[in-house]
């Protein structure tokens, strides 16, 4: 996707106004667009009433999970006298996603921004930023960013004349999936291997160096300023008829389509538009055999189950999966969905942290077994054996990182269950050359 | 997010868990310490940032990176006495993470994509180019004249954009095999 970017007539722009628009990356240019008159907002209300409209406009996780948001910051201890985190998830990984990239590539101020009201409504005085290490771009233009902020006194010790102090420490990861699991995160901060840690204690009792902390996703945060700016009302108001699916959220639509990108819709909004007309459809010739909406931790959908769905939390479950953090991997009927399955496999079977059987374990074999299915040794019990697998890896782990392996390859059994008989038929001929 | 088994001269780690290496090429010279002037202040920047000194272990991972290209063992028991870690805490920390070199790598790396957005989009036609293009040979390895090394990676994070290729910190989108040999130019 080229910038600037265009949005598309049934895009509702918010998030993704200034995306492409280099101007807006620095301070002078935020401001002009209307930048930290939010965060002057906050700093003027009392951490509930912020808290409170938060809770009002409905906002929840743009990280996948889709907690709600007011609800979350209100688990924080107050008046305990102790050091509270604020810690924003910026290790967007999640096959699929690459939405939180734009908005650090575009618009940092909006990120630090929305950061600065967070930390604030929990009693925090220190947001970490975690940025993957592999996001080499956004990394030089969100510390350049935060630099400006803090000439700027939007940052610092007496933020904006408040006499409240907010600090912004952004904190490179280096390569690790795991690390966008929160309690994961928490341990790369610390200087630890990214183990996710059990729950309790949740993060709001005993989280980052053992003080109290929230993990908020790069999208949720930027959310507030605008739910400051214009209100609970209006950004409830950003939905089709779900009043629990509420406000805008970047779609990633990637994979077979004419127009990969960002899209930035309103809860609720259909996804064939989302597929069909906004990202351009399919190639000539092509048509949609399936999608994986949220990253690729989700159920695949069927393509009558993609063009059946409405693009919000309930509206995909609805259909079979969910909306996870909204990365759409789409393929047409030329896609190998083994092959793309025994992809993902490998995938987490690399990026787990090892620290449980059923992951290190289950995720290993049943990579282990789709290549053989794929070099055309499969066996007729592979698929129960799958199965199988599969569920000894749900439910049973400290984190959802083994559940999620197992996710695409029970859909896609279940689902798709003619491409993988026709490998084992023999009938297709092997896609890996057999060692 | 190297893939398994795509690290190569794996042999340069091993015998040299003392710290004291004797590790192929670099022995002969004396050591010259990372964390002294600039360097060492740059760490200790960040100390005020953070509650605990362990938690400067990331970072300072990094600086010594940037300055060396790799971590050698040398580094690893410098960054134990500035940060009072001991040399294994710090290499069980540094192997959990893939972008850290815990061996010397080609002048330049390259970081290909190729989990299944980017396959579908023809990822594998693209490694292929690089890798024949740097004279690598094959996936993970150094280019006999020591200029380039190659990987495959697990996600980029950048699927609309593929496929992305990251070459040390220039991260490059929708990269086709026909922009391979341009691309590479560039990197001398």
């Amino acid at each position: 996707m080229g910038y600037p970017h265009r949005p598309h007539a049934k895009e509702t722009v918010v998030l993704s106004e200034y995306f492409g628009d280099a101007e807006a990356r620095t301070y002078d240019g935020w401001v002009k667009r209307g930048g930290y008159q939010a965060l002057k907002k906050a700093l003027g209300m009392t951490p509930d009433a912020i808290i409170e409209e938060i809770k009002a406009s409905g906002l929840r996780g743009r990280g996948g999970a889709g907690f709600p948001t007011g609800l979350k910051w209100s688990f924080m201890p107050k008046g305990d006298g102790k050091p509270h985190y604020l810690v924003c998830n910026a290790d967007e990984s999640e096959p699929g996603t690459f939405k939180d990239r734009e908005i650090m590539r575009w618009t940092p101020h909006q990120l630090i921004e929305g950061c600065a009201i967070g930390a604030y409504s929990i009693g925090a005085e220190r947001c970490y930023i975690y940025i993957r290490g592999e996001f080499t771009e956004p990394w030089r233009i969100m510390n350049a960013a935060v630099a400006e902020a803090y000439q700027n006194g939007a940052l610092g010790d007496n933020v904006f004349g408040s006499g409240k102090r907010i600090d912004i420490v952004l904190h490179r990861g280096a390569g690790a999936y795991i690390c966008g699991e929160e309690t994961a995160m928490m341990n790369s901060i610390e200087g630890r291997r990214g183990n996710p840690r059990i729950k309790p204690p949740f993060p709001a009792q005993a989280g980052l160096f053992g003080m109290p902390t929230t993990i908020n996703n790069v999208e949720t945060l930027t959310a507030t300023s605008h739910i400051l700016n214009r209100g609970a009302a209006w950004y409830k108001g950003l939905c089709l008829n779900n009043p629990k699916s509420t406000g805008t959220k970047l779609f990633s639509v990637c994979g077979h389509v004419m127009k990969p990108g960002n899209f930035e819709i309103t809860m609720g909004f259909p996804m064939k538009d989302l597929i069909h007309d906004l990202a351009g459809g399919m190639r000539p010739g092509r048509r949609l055999k399936a999608v994986i909406p949220g990253g690729s931790s989700v159920p695949i959908m069927t393509a009558a189950e993609a063009e059946a769905a409405l693009c919000d939390y309930e509206g995909i479950i609805e259909k079979g999966s969910m909306l996870g953090s909204a990365g759409f991997i789409v393929m047409d009927d030329s896609a190998d969905l083994v092959y793309e399955i025994y992809r993902l496999a490998k995938f987490y079977a690399h990026e787990s942290c090892a620290q449980c059987t059923q992951c290190r374990e289950g995720t290993a074999w049943t990579t282990k077994i789709l290549e053989r299915i794929l070099k055309g040794e499969g066996k007729p019990s592979d698929l129960d054996l799958l199965l199988d697998l599969s569920d000894q890896m749900t439910g049973k782990t400290i984190c959802v990182l083994s559940d999620s392996c197992a996710t695409p390859i029970v859909s896609g059994i279940k689902k798709f269950p003619e491409e993988f008989e026709a490998y084992l038929s023999r009938a297709k001929a092997p896609a890996l050359a057999a060692v | 997010m190297s893939a398994p088994g795509s690290r190569p001269v794996l042999h340069q780690l091993g015998g040299v868990a003392s710290g004291h290496g004797h590790g192929h090429g670099h022995a002969e010279q004396p050591y010259a310490p990372v964390f002294v002037g600039d360097a060492l202040a740059e760490l200790q920047a960040l100390f005020p940032k953070y509650p605990t000194k362990r938690a400067c272990l990331l970072p300072a991972l990094w600086i010594v990176q940037e300055r060396r290209g790799w971590i050698s063992p040398e580094a690893i028991d410098e960054i134990g006495t500035v940060l009072e870690l001991s040399p294994a805490y710090i290499r069980g920390v540094a192997t959990f993470y893939t972008m850290y070199h815990l061996h010397p790598v080609g002048r330049h790396f390259i970081q290909v994509c190729g989990t299944s957005p980017c396959h579908l989009c023809g990822s594998d036609q693209v490694l292929d180019a690089i890798v024949r293009e740097t004279g690598c040979g094959e996936v993970g390895a150094t280019s006999a004249d020591g200029r380039f090394t190659v990987v495959e990676v697990e996600c980029l994070g950048a699927c609309g954009f593929a496929t992305p290729v990251l070459i040390d910190d220039d991260f490059h989108d929708s990269v086709t095999p026909e922009q391979v040999p341009g691309l590479l130019a560039r990197y001398s």
